[in-house]
């Protein structure tokens, strides 16, 4: 379908334009203001050049340090629940009932978590992952084996792997059924015609109709686990330690708390910076692996 | 089949075993919560919950998330109505790169926003509103708002809008009148995402809020008293919080089964 | 091969029918002969869709058998009859090539080597497909789409019949007559029944030999397509055959005439008093149903309007006040409102509750 060219359209434009520009760009200002200054407290700004940025690059100094490690957890965190939340994904998806009154009821359920407001979301781990009050830890160390997410670093994780699976895996299968879905009876009844095998109908049919979907979901997760703060703090608060500080985390503690504003506003620029670039390159490299196939 | 169904079964077994365990936990008394682990309340309360209704500084929590995410998904909606429309209809001068743009904002770590839109909001007396939280959300949903529109107004054929010309209408008349009839369901769709990702988000929420309008996510952390953590009336609080959702998503369940039906998610 | 014997063939969505509303398809008994070309004519909701289904194992009916070459096929699942089924969409997988889609039916039936591969070319080569047997699925046209589906039914060595389901809906019209075309020439080569489900008499009128109508989950009438044109044995494939369809006149018949609105027009063959209490009709086609000028004898009638189709001019006519269409011969021209209709008795129809009638002849 053709469009015309009306460049009036950009008044209809217009209001989108004012309120993301000036929600995204105003504070963008602001932040590489204050990562190219220094300030003592009491309004006084000085020059600082990119400084921050050195120190933040480098990772043998106090703030470079902290930023690799944080950025470390997060490609690690990651790539550990895409590996775990799309295959899942996927599966579920695949046994999702596709008619009657289990699908709504069926939807209902899987919908549930990503409602929840994400503290929320951390709380209902932070309690069930106890030992002493919660199922999960109870169990688990009744089973004889040690888990304490507070003290231990290999417990935090594995809580707040489990419970980013928890939280949005139904996201992932939610758009792999759409996928699915879209796929009218008659290729499934061809299927059968040809006499294909459940694998063959999988490889075949669901997959590369899922494939659009998956992208999506894949780019979605990636960006949202970078970007994560609220669940895991309210779990882990960053720690023990800072096994599970992530960039978001150490980013919140260095602005909000220690109002360290140049080195919080480099950072925020570094960050993302880092989230677009390793974005760009999984586009890239779907859309080839897309386009690879044609 | 068969193996559908146990997957299918495990894994919603996995979804609601928290979910009720909040829920018994709501139930108990702190005492009965820290003395010994049950699997459902042996001494059935109620009182978590009559506290949070009763108590302003608790239910007000609620209402101001309520306030913010409905100013929220008002808002983007208004907004992103005409620049879907724009998007859908038209080509003009920097289309493409506006359109991506916009989505490019939903890859910004909320958490880079923090610092900023503390000070920007507070520069210009928004903060402590739930204003400002709307706005500050509409910086995720907007862009969203209007991917989602801009996709369903695409269904809808450009003959109707030419008819609608021909047959005089103005072009406000006409978009209020004939075309938001026909995207319905789009709206539907998007009110339903800005909501939950409004609802659901709680950084910015937190840190432009301090007292009046505070949300319900900085209450709950306050429930550290003298006697120690008050799981019970956290637990409360928290399935307060899950039931918004579940009651929208009760309530849509249908159209949004049909719209998986009909493929065009 | 397979000739095709339906017995007291019924189905009901429904788990306990109560009367013929719970039926979309209503019992039938019927036989499609092996080798022949049927197709499957009625309106949306008819039940064709239906009938295909169970003839091809999709579904499983309520009631009655399926009987392929005198083997009851009823309960068999679809991949262990010998049918093929053609489906309104193009059913193509995307990521393999044209040659592995038309391999795919071999090999997942334990084929291998040289025999697929003579198959594979055989059958692209009916289906001029050759020149693409490299090409991936994905980003070809929607007829060469259908043709790959065709084809996958075709290179089964023993599929006996094949199944169309209005294939031809997503096709671009001015490729539907090439397709169809196509799809009659390999009825000629080989000696396979097909049977094709469609709404449109044109596809329906070319292709077969045979028509099988059908309305409200029943067979109506079976036949040759001039047969349905000449005799439409149901007042339904009177409306639904021909451009514009056949006129139906309440009336009431006696002896060999019929008496409508007062007017007499005579009819072909005599039949009993027919009037009271059941729906007396007769139906003729606008083609037997001439304008003369006013007052030449034939039964008067108003002239509503002309339109010229270009082949022929139809009038749209009323007798007593019943709207009708009618013919225009070359030389005449209608001027004013008053003109009289002269029928071709042989080819008034007359119909109770919907059914034709015999008459007897003279």
């Amino acid at each position: 379908m053709d469009k015309p060219v009306n460049q009036g359209a950009w008044l209809l434009v217009l209001p989108v334009l004012l309120i993301v520009a000036f929600s995204a760009i105003v504070p963008l200002m602001t932040v590489v203001n204050y990562s190219v200054q220094d300030t003592f407290g009491n309004n006084q700004f000085f020059w600082n050049g990119i400084g921050w940025y050195q120190e933040l690059l480098d990772p043998s100094t106090d703030l470079g340090g902290r930023f690799f490690d944080a950025l470390w957890r997060n490609l690690l965190f990651s790539f550990l629940i895409l590996a775990i939340e799309v295959p899942l994904g996927i599966a579920v998806a695949l046994s999702m009932p596709r008619e009657g009154w289990r699908v709504a009821a069926t939807l209902v359920i899987l919908a549930l978590p990503l409602l929840i407001p994400w503290n929320v979301v951390g709380t209902i781990w932070q309690i069930f992952a106890r030992e002493d009050i919660g199922l999960l830890g109870w169990v688990v160390n009744h089973l004889g084996i040690p888990y304490n997410y507070t003290a231990d670093p290999l417990s935090a994780w594995v809580t707040i792997v489990v419970m980013d699976v928890w939280h949005w895996t139904s996201l992932v299968a939610l758009l792999c059924y759409a996928g699915l879905r879209s796929i009218p009876d008659a290729f499934y009844q061809a299927a059968r015609i040809d006499g294909a095998s459940r694998w063959a109908i999988f490889r075949n049919i669901q997959l590369p109709k899922m494939h659009r979907v998956l992208l999506i979901a894949v780019l979605l997760r990636f960006m949202d686990s970078f970007m994560i703060y609220t669940e895991p703090f309210v779990v882990t608060g960053g720690g023990p330690g800072n096994s599970t500080t992530f960039v978001s985390i150490d980013l919140v503690k260095l602005a909000l708390g220690q109002f360290d504003l140049g080195k919080a506003a480099a950072l925020s620029i570094v960050y993302n910076l880092v989230i677009l670039a390793v974005c760009w390159v999984f586009y890239t490299v779907m859309t080839r692996m897309d386009s690879g196939r044609n | 089949m068969l193996r559908a169904r146990i997957v299918l079964g495990l894994y919603i077994v996995f979804l609601l075993l928290p979910i009720y365990w909040l829920v018994n936990m709501s139930l108990k008394t702190n005492t009965e919560i820290v003395t010994s682990l049950t699997l459902w309340p042996h001494k059935l309360t109620f009182e978590n919950y009559t506290k949070i209704f009763t108590d302003p500084s608790w239910y007000s929590g609620y209402l101001n998330s309520l306030k913010y995410v409905a100013l929220n998904t008002v808002l983007s909606i208004a907004l992103a109505l005409p620049a879907a429309y724009a998007f859908s209809r038209f080509r003009f001068v920097g289309d493409k790169h506006l359109f991506f743009w916009l989505l490019s904002n939903r890859m910004a770590p909320p958490a880079v926003f923090a610092l900023p839109f503390f000070n920007l909001y507070s520069a210009i007396g928004l903060f402590d509103t739930p204003l400002a939280v709307a706005l500050a959300h509409c910086l995720f949903n907007v862009p969203l708002a209007v991917w989602i529109l801009e996709g369903f107004m695409s269904g809808v054929p450009r003959e109707i809008d030419e008819t609608a010309y021909l047959d005089g209408y103005s072009f406000p008349h006409f978009f209020v009148k004939i075309f938001t009839p026909l995207v319905a369901s789009g709206i539907g769709v998007t009110a339903f995402f800005c909501f939950m990702f409004s609802w659901v988000e709680l950084l910015l929420a937190r840190t432009l809020t301090s007292v009046d309008a505070k949300p319900i996510a900085a209450t709950m952390t306050r429930t550290v008293s003298a006697a120690g953590m008050d799981w019970g009336l956290l637990a409360a609080a928290g399935v307060l919080t899950i039931l918004p959702g579940a009651l929208v998503i009760w309530f849509v369940r249908n159209y949004i089964a049909k719209g998986f039906a009909l493929g065009r998610v | 091969m397979a000739r095709i014997d339906l017995q007291n063939l019924g189905h009901s969505y429904t788990p306990n029918p109560k009367g013929p509303d719970d039926y979309a398809l209503k019992p039938m008994t019927h036989v499609w002969e092996q080798g022949g070309a049927y197709a499957l004519l009625g309106p949306s909701g008819c039940g064709k869709t239906t009938l295909l289904n169970i003839i091809s194992g999709l579904l499983t009916p309520s009631e009655g058998r399926v009987l392929f070459d005198g083997k009851d096929v009823t309960t068999l699942p679809t991949e262990a009859r010998n049918i093929a089924q053609v489906f309104q969409f193009p059913v193509v997988y995307d990521t393999m090539t044209v040659y592995e889609n038309l391999a795919f039916p071999l090999r997942n039936r334990g084929l291998r080597g040289a025999a697929v591969d003579a198959r594979v070319k055989e059958i692209a080569g009916l289906l001029d497909l050759t020149p693409d047997l490299n090409r991936r699925g994905r980003g070809l046209t929607a007829d060469a789409k259908q043709k790959i589906s065709l084809g996958r039914g075709l290179v089964r060595p023993d599929v006996a019949a094949i199944l169309f389901d209005e294939p031809l809906t997503v096709i671009d019209p001015h490729l539907k007559w090439e397709l169809r075309s196509k799809l009659k020439a390999l009825h000629r080569a080989l000696d396979l029944t097909m049977i094709y489900v469609t709404h449109d008499q044109t596809e329906a009128l070319t292709f077969a030999d045979k028509v099988v109508v059908m309305h409200d989950g029943r067979v109506v009438q079976i036949g040759r397509p001039d047969e349905l044109f000449a005799r439409p044995a149901h007042v339904f494939v009177g409306h639904f055959i021909g451009s514009p369809g056949m006129n139906v006149l309440p009336a009431e018949v006696a002896g060999r005439a019929a008496r409508v609105g007062g007017h007499v027009i005579p009819l072909g063959r005599g039949y009993p008093p027919l009037n009271g209490g059941e729906k007396i009709e007769i139906g003729v086609r606008p083609e037997f149903a001439t304008l003369a000028p006013a007052g030449a004898g034939g039964v008067p009638v108003r002239v509503k309007r002309v339109d010229d189709l270009g082949r022929v001019r139809i009038a749209k006519v009323e007798l007593s006040g019943l709207p009708m269409a009618a013919t225009v011969p070359e030389a005449l021209n209608v001027v004013g409102e008053d003109a009289s209709l002269m029928f071709d008795p042989a080819m008034v129809h007359v119909y109770v509750n919907g059914s034709l009638v015999e008459g007897e002849a003279a």
